[in-house]
């Protein structure tokens, strides 16, 4: 069962994001919702962790929240994908189960 | 489920952008459980400045317009201060301030609609 | 007849700070009602909820730690605590209260409700559940 894992949570502030990364199985996909959407930068303290992950899970940002926070795009990690709100029922529905990393 | 009040946390926003988007793609909403501080979402004695959303109203409004079971946890909303007219008499105070469309009820209904429910989406902080 | 679903009640906050421990709590205690199959994660901050000698008398609060003891009366008797956690935070299986059930297959024996689990365990425990509650 694939799950989709839903992280609200700076990786700069808490540990949340890190503990979903820890926890996350191969072939899981993990969206990054409010202020978790800050950690698809590149080149911070955290974006080799993040490409890790990405190399057997699929990661997701929500485009509204990344926008609102002032990152652009182009400055994401390669591999992640944007999605909206429509996208983020879509990511529920192809997850047989969610957890939300609060 | 929503744990977290209006204003102070996005969460409220979140569950509801994601709500309307689950309506719009013509999925069923069994039900949304309010728990925590989430139980603030179905004040109807909130006044933002008019510049700014009413997520309390937007609630309303969207369970009026899709017949929406929202339901505010019991136990968490006295604590609160979250009152019907029937929970409100039966308590003794002299008033009571939930916005139509909202219901109070107890923590069951959150297992009972996580059973039914293909998918359970927590919003919360 | 309703459905027997996994549920998993995962806690990851430390309790008085905030509200989440004690109304996590209150869900657990309602789910047991249901008849599902229910677990409990302790991991990260969550596994101060468990730690034994909580003393609220300084801070005008209940103790509710104690109503952790009355899970395995309930049936309640998956309680999965991480490993790695608890050594982050200095501490060992024996800082937790000792949290037990009575197997009523086996004349009532007493068996320990803590099932300690590493990470990887714990993640596919995870993997394995239907509903999973976080607060």
């Amino acid at each position: 069962m694939a799950m989709l894992h839903i992280v609200n949570k700076s990786p700069f502030e808490k540990t949340s994001f890190g503990s979903c990364l820890n926890h996350a199985k191969a072939g899981d996909s993990i969206l990054m919702i409010e202020d978790a959407s800050v950690g698809a930068i590149k080149n911070s303290s955290f974006s080799n962790q993040l490409t890790s992950a990405l190399t057997d899970k699929k990661v997701y940002v929500l485009g509204g929240d990344l926008a609102a926070r002032g990152i652009d795009k182009s400055r994401m990690i390669d591999g992640i994908e944007v999605v909206d709100y429509a996208g983020f029922v879509d990511l529920t529905v192809n997850n047989e189960t969610t957890q939300s990393w609060l | 489920m929503v744990n977290e009040g209006p204003y102070q946390h996005q969460s409220a926003d979140s569950a509801l952008n994601f709500a309307r988007a689950v309506l719009a793609q013509g999925h069923e909403i069994f039900r949304i459980f309010f728990y925590h501080d989430g139980v603030n979402n179905g004040t109807r004695l909130s006044v933002p400045p008019a510049d700014d959303r009413q997520i309390q109203k937007e609630w309303s409004d969207l369970s009026k317009e899709h017949d929406l079971d929202l339901v505010i946890c019991i136990a968490a909303a006295q604590r609160r201060g979250l009152m019907d007219e029937n929970e409100s008499k039966r308590q003794g105070l002299d008033a009571d301030n939930i916005i139509d469309g909202f219901r109070i009820s107890g923590l069951g209904q959150l297992i009972e609609g996580s059973i039914e429910s293909d998918r359970t989406v927590v919003f919360g902080d | 007849m309703m459905a027997t679903k996994k549920f998993m009640f995962v806690n990851r906050k430390a309790p008085y700070g905030t509200s989440y421990a004690l109304e996590s709590l209150e869900v657990v205690l309602i789910s047991a009602a249901f008849d599902q199959e229910v677990s409990l994660a302790f991991l990260d901050d969550g596994v101060y909820q468990i730690t034994k000698g909580q003393d609220t008398t300084g801070i005008a609060q209940k103790n509710f730690s104690k109503a952790y003891k009355a899970l395995g009366d309930y049936d309640i008797n998956k309680l999965y605590v991480e490993e790695e956690s608890l050594s982050e935070r200095g501490l060992n299986k024996d800082d937790l209260m000792d949290l037990v059930w009575e197997d009523e297959d086996e004349d009532w024996a007493e068996k320990p409700s803590i099932i300690m689990v590493n990470r990887e365990q714990l993640s596919d425990v995870m993997a394995e559940q239907e509903v999973t509650l976080s607060f």
